[in-house]
Parts: structure tokens; C-alpha cells; sequence
């Protein structure tokens, strides 16, 4: 199983995405510059947080033009894993593959602390290793987080079951529904303001994103051996 | 023809603004009390070479809606102004 991580230029959890694929999974991952034009041999594709392209306009709008995302929704309309976190999460939304956006905090503070969120579902290749309803505790680092979707859109994610996690005791950014993260319609696209990287170790905090990584795995395993 | 678009964005009326929210009460602690509401936006100017005003109208229409607002929680509004080449 071999991960990329996209680095564009303002990236700056990319390295902390790829420790954590080492430590959690011990799996091979490569740091892939936003300029390449094929993800052919990865089977999960991450987007790292950061500040791609200073946010200018919007955080995520220059992104998304990248030639490395063409690969991304290429990948992603294979039904393979693309996980977004943080900057990455605004990307996937500027560039489509996720409905709805990310406002500014209600607060118009940066918030960086760790958070309660609660796994909504495990029907997906990045939660299958959580228990449903279990609250974890990930670290937030943005200014930028508040999940909003017209109320149309929001009651879709409802019905489809692509809320995957919610905010579970403060919402530290006003974002609909608590939402801190959704998948897409074909549950292969997760995109989640909380950083599952950077709680891998007790020295961080929190060690409560590793199964995350353990999930990919998990499903990867299961792919392989029941055929996609 | 040479073209300047002066081209307005601002968040949907539907969409709540803090940061407009903060400037309306910092004006209100100056005395401005008068002022009930203010929305924050973002202004371009973009320069570009077009056959007619039509054609540069229906240009700086795509270029908005692919990347300059984000439709889901912006709307935008322009005025072309013919230059002088």
C-alpha cells in the first residue's frame, strides 16, 4: 500500500502526514510536488494543511488549478481513497470533489487547540477502525473552518450518511451542524478540519487519528483480497 | 479594445458575515451608531483586450464564475469601462 502526500508551495503539514503514515502503518509514502501530472502506483492520495498558494482569493482557489489535481480527481473517480485536511479540505471544496465550503471561524480567531469530535459512521475506508458514536480527540489549527453548504445540500448529507464527524462538545468555529468532516457521495473523499496527523503519539497529545491510517490499511487489505 | 472591469464581490445575503460584523461594532464604539450593517467584500480591476463590450462582458462573466467568486456563498457584480488604447 503506497501513499502520496501533495505538497504545494505553502504546505506545511505535509511532513507531519507522512511521519504519521511511517509510525502508524510503517507504509511507503512519497512526497509529491504539486507540478506532477500523474498519482499512477498510489493508492491513497492525501492533501495535506498548510497555506497552498498563500490563500490568496479564497484558501484553496489557485490550488486547485495545480496540474497535480487533475490526478487527484482522476484518482478519486477510480474510487480510490483522497483524504484533505485542513488546507487540503478547502481544496477538495474549491476544486469540486466536495460539496459545500469552508467560511471563515465565527469566532475570526485562529483556533489552535485540541478538539472532541465524534465518529458519525464507519461505513468508510477512513473510520472502519473507529467504534460508531466514539469521541476522539484531534487537534484544530485553522481560521478558516466553518463548514457551510446550502440547507439543501446539508439535508443530502444527512440522508446519504456523509457526515463523518461532528464537532462534540464546543464547535470551534460555527460550521453546520458541527461538522467537522464529510465524505463524498461514493465515500472515497474525506475531507476534515481536525488533523489526524498530528495525534499519532502520546508525546502529541493524542493518539486518537491513528486509526485513521489503521482504517485505510484496513480496507486496503480487504480490497486486495475480496477484489475492488 | 482595451476593457477595464471593476468587479465587486460579496458574500450572499444568506451567508453570515463576522468580519463585517466586528467593523459594524467597532464603528458603533467610534459613535458611528448610525451604521446598522456592514458586509465585507473584496474588489478586483482586471484589465483585458475584447472585440466589443459584449464580448468582454460574457469573458469577465466566466472568469468569475470559474474562479474569482465562489458561487456556493458569493455573488459578484461588474462594470466595464472602455480604455483608451
Amino acid at each position: 500500500m503506497r501513499f502520496a502526500v501533495v505538497v504545494f508551495p505553502g504546505s506545511n503539514c505535509d511532513e507531519d502526514a507522512a511521519h504519521a503514515i511511517t509510525r502508524v502503518l510503517g507504509a511507503p509514502v512519497d512526497l509529491v510536488w504539486h507540478q506532477t501530472a500523474s498519482l499512477h502506483g498510489y493508492d491513497v492520495v492525501i492533501i495535506p494543511g498548510g497555506f497552498a498558494y498563500g490563500d490568496y482569493l479564497r484558501a484553496g482557489a489557485i490550488a486547485r488549478f495545480s496540474p497535480v489535481m487533475t490526478a487527484v480527481a482522476e484518482h478519486a473517480a477510480a474510487g480510490k481513497p483522497v483524504l484533505g485536511i485542513c488546507n487540503g479540505f478547502q481544496i477538495l471544496t474549491e476544486a469540486g470533489l466536495l460539496p459545500g465550503t469552508l467560511l471563515a471561524n465565527d469566532s475570526l480567531q485562529f483556533r489552535c487547540e485540541i478538539v472532541t469530535a465524534r465518529v458519525e459512521t464507519t461505513a468508510t475506508a477512513f473510520t472502519c477502525a473507529y467504534q460508531e458514536g466514539q469521541v476522539i480527540r484531534l487537534p484544530i489549527a485553522h481560521g478558516q473552518g466553518a463548514y457551510y453548504a446550502d440547507d439543501v445540500t446539508l439535508a443530502e448529507l444527512r440522508r446519504h450518511d456523509q457526515i463523518v464527524f461532528r464537532y462534540a462538545d464546543e464547535n470551534p468555529n460555527g460550521s453546520a451542524d458541527n461538522i467537522a468532516g464529510i465524505v463524498n457521495r461514493q465515500r472515497n473523499v474525506l475531507g476534515m478540519m481536525p488533523h489526524p496527523e498530528r495525534a499519532v503519539h502520546e508525546l502529541l497529545g493524542s493518539t486518537d487519528g491513528a486509526p485513521l491510517f489503521t482504517s485505510l490499511l484496513r480496507s486496503w487489505e480487504r480490497q486486495a483480497t475480496h477484489g475492488a | 479594445m482595451t476593457f477595464l472591469a471593476r468587479i465587486q464581490i460579496t458574500l450572499k445575503p444568506s451567508v453570515l458575515d463576522p468580519q463585517g460584523a466586528a467593523v459594524t461594532k467597532a464603528l458603533g464604539a467610534l459613535g458611528f451608531d448610525e451604521v446598522s450593517d456592514i458586509r465585507v467584500g473584496r474588489y478586483l480591476e482586471a484589465r483585458l483586450t475584447a472585440q466589443d463590450e459584449e464580448a468582454a462582458r460574457q469573458r469577465v462573466i466566466q472568469m468569475c464564475d470559474a474562479l474569482l467568486a465562489n458561487l456556493i456563498i458569493e455573488r459578484y457584480e461588474f462594470s466595464l469601462v472602455e480604455e483608451a488604447s
